[in-house]
């Protein structure tokens, strides 16, 4: 009862998100109260328990991967500018940000940032390469139990084998960007989001 | 001291005529009630107040809505979604998009390094908006409907419109609840006393219609308790006799609904207290199904129970809510089977509320019984719409789960709400792992299907 969202945003925080995020004023007041309405514990952040109360998440096979993208690292709870960060890589490009000022950072949902993002989905120790071993386990939580341990790793040396161009059976950021190149990223790793 | 006792005498006889008058004022306060409220209760029909009512409360929101959009000239009108996903496609159309840009390789199965970004988008989808968390909460309203407690965005847009909202909290608060909590009282109270009156009767047909007559009788007085406005739609179709009533659940409230136009025989869980005692002088007077709680988990004993009852055509038709938990009435979710393993005919019946004047549904997480009643006492009134739909039987080959289905769309259907196979239990419950293995299945076949196909061809 009483009022909810967006009282308890102040302006300024939102003036803050919308300069880091580009997300418009109503976008920001409707994902508060998304957030809060998650926030079972009324703490003002979001723990894992949080997300997996979703049951669409829970059973998405890469849904502990991308319940991890939110939490910084070794931490157990997300603020709300921490949500707001993750869920702008998924901004569409809007056209007239392309013509925008080169001297600003670039922004959160440019084509090389949503790579990095599904780079680092799969780089698990952050060591800027995906390791055989990494490839082998983001494969075998997207097949379950349906394949076997053979097929699964002849797979992932065709994949690395494919990527692959400076010989270090793993995969670099660069390789992974060559390799996705004709992939219409923009499109794909972006939802629509609504006024 | 002379003037000391006239003072003391004078402050009596005021006392007294004090307490005349306050006694005066409640005799008339009763007459009214029982004359304009009780009487038409007992007898079906209707003085046509709560019409006035309706019509001018219909008249003043109107206007609120239009003064809220005059001065608000960015139109915050609420989406119903946040996010377009008109042009997603299912797994495969989607992955056979992200693997267009390769060629397919020859041996090894399908798999792209871009194939996740199907299962990252859609979980990045879901957390910002579901299909089942939202169903668990209230529903958002489209335009403000001068109740604090479905103002989201609060604003101060006038002072007219404040003044109008004060009177409403004042009307509200001060004149409806205490009358209402006074009707339901009464209602309940008639209840036991009429119930238990009949339960003493011998005689078989008359006590069953003085059963059925006070049972709508009480209930009608409830229903003016909450200023509930029904429409029954297609009467025709009505739940007979040895029949099973199965309906969409939104709040305890929904049985005052459908009672109000016919008797049912509850089935439920029997509670000590005072809802122990309603429930033991409503059996008295006609059969209702009450478990104990350690019977309930016996599927078998609550099934063979249903099915003597339901075999018996002299007995009134069993009301079931097969979501097993309250929803919040934009949706219909997951009927569960066990309503459909009785046998026997099934009466489906959809219930809408309008969520413009009240909002009835129990979010038992949040608030206990005692406030959810007390919020539905203090809304604007309860109204909603009855359909009452076609009997259906189970088909030949069809088995429970098929027919707990095909009910459940064709309530969603009428309705006019979402057909979820969410499991209402997701309220508090986890989800099963057995979902998350089937998506798995799903996408293993699309890297390693080729080779099936290869591998049989090549025979």
């Amino acid at each position: 009862m009483g009022s909810r969202a967006s009282t308890l945003l102040r302006e300024e925080e939102i003036e803050e998100i919308k300069k880091e995020t580009g997300f418009s004023h109503s976008q920001i007041t409707r994902l508060y109260s998304r957030f809060t309405s998650l926030d079972k514990g009324e703490n003002g952040t979001l723990s894992r328990e949080d997300f997996q109360r979703i049951p669409e998440l829970a059973i998405n096979p890469l849904g502990d991967r991308i319940i991890n993208a939110f939490f910084p690292e070794g931490e157990d709870q997300v603020n709300f500018r921490g949500f707001m960060r993750t869920l702008a890589h998924f901004r569409p490009i809007e056209d007239n940000e392309k013509n925008k000022d080169p001297t600003a950072s670039e922004p959160l949902n440019s084509r090389s940032n949503k790579l990095l993002f599904a780079f680092r989905l799969y780089d698990l120790d952050r060591d800027d390469k995906i390791s055989r071993d990494e490839l082998l386990q983001v494969l075998r939580m997207m097949v379950g139990v349906n394949i076997s341990d053979e097929q699964l790793g002849s797979i992932a040396d065709r994949t690395i084998q494919e990527a692959d161009q400076n010989g270090d059976n793993s995969i670099s950021f660069n390789e992974f960007i060559k390799v996705l190149e004709k992939v219409d990223v923009e499109q794909k790793m972006s939802i629509r989001f609504l006024h | 001291n002379i003037l000391n006792s006239c003072g003391d005498r004078v402050r009596s006889v005021a006392m007294e005529d004090f307490w005349a008058m306050v006694l005066a004022g409640l005799k008339v306060w009763v007459c009214l009630i029982v004359s304009l409220l009780m009487v038409p209760a007992m007898f079906g029909f209707s003085l046509g107040i709560s019409e006035t009512y309706m019509k001018i409360l219909v008249k003043i929101l109107e206007w609120a809505t239009l003064r809220i959009q005059t001065v608000n000239k960015e139109q915050r009108i609420i989406q119903s979604s946040s996010f377009n996903s008109e042009e997603d496609g299912s797994m495969e159309e989607e992955l056979r998009g992200l693997r267009r840009s390769r060629p397919k390789p020859p041996v090894g199965g399908d798999f792209t390094l871009s194939d996740c970004f199907y299962f990252y988008r859609r979980g990045i989808e879901d957390i910002v908006e579901d299909e089942v968390t939202q169903r668990f909460s209230s529903e958002e309203l489209v335009s403000w409907n001068l109740l604090t407690r479905t103002n989201i965005d609060f604003q101060y847009i006038s002072l007219k419109l404040t003044m109008v909202w004060g009177l409403g909290v004042f009307i509200r608060y001060c004149i409806l609840t205490p009358l209402r909590i006074m009707l339901a009282s009464i209602g309940l109270t008639w209840l036991v006393i009429g119930t238990t009156a009949v339960g003493f009767l011998p005689n078989w047909r008359l006590k069953s219609w003085l059963s059925e007559w006070v049972h709508v009788m009480c209930y009608r007085i409830c229903a003016r308790g909450l200023s509930c406005t029904i429409h029954y739609h297609n009467k025709e179709n009505r739940p007979r006799k040895g029949g099973i009533c199965v309906a969409n659940h939104t709040s305890p409230i929904d049985i005052v609904i459908l009672c109000n136009d016919g008797c049912y025989a509850m089935v439920g869980q029997s509670h000590g207290g005072l809802m122990g005692v309603l429930q033991r002088a409503m059996a008295r007077s006609c059969p209702h199904i009450w478990f104990e709680r350690a019977d309930m988990k016996d599927r078998h004993l609550v099934t063979k129970r249903l099915r003597d009852h339901v075999n018996d055509k002299t007995k009134l038709p069993i009301l079931l809510f097969p979501e097993g938990t309250c929803i919040n009435n934009t949706s219909v979710m997951m009927f569960k089977k066990g309503s459909f393993e009785i046998g026997g005919t099934i009466y489906p019946v959809a219930i809408k509320y309008d969520p413009q004047f009240g909002d009835a549904f129990w979010n038992s997480a949040k608030y206990n019984m005692v406030s959810y009643l007390l919020r539905m006492m203090t809304s604007w009134a309860i109204v909603c719409n009855v359909w009452y739909l076609p009997a259906m039987h189970q088909q030949e080959g069809e088995d429970a789960v098929q027919f707990a289905n095909r009910v459940k769309s064709v309530i969603a259907h009428q309705g006019g709400l979402v057909d979820l196979s969410w499991d209402g239990g997701l309220k508090r419950a986890k989800v099963k792992d057995t979902y998350r293995e089937e998506q798995q299945k799903k996408y293993s076949s699309m890297v390693v299907g080729s080779e099936e196909d290869r591998s049989g061809n090549s025979d």
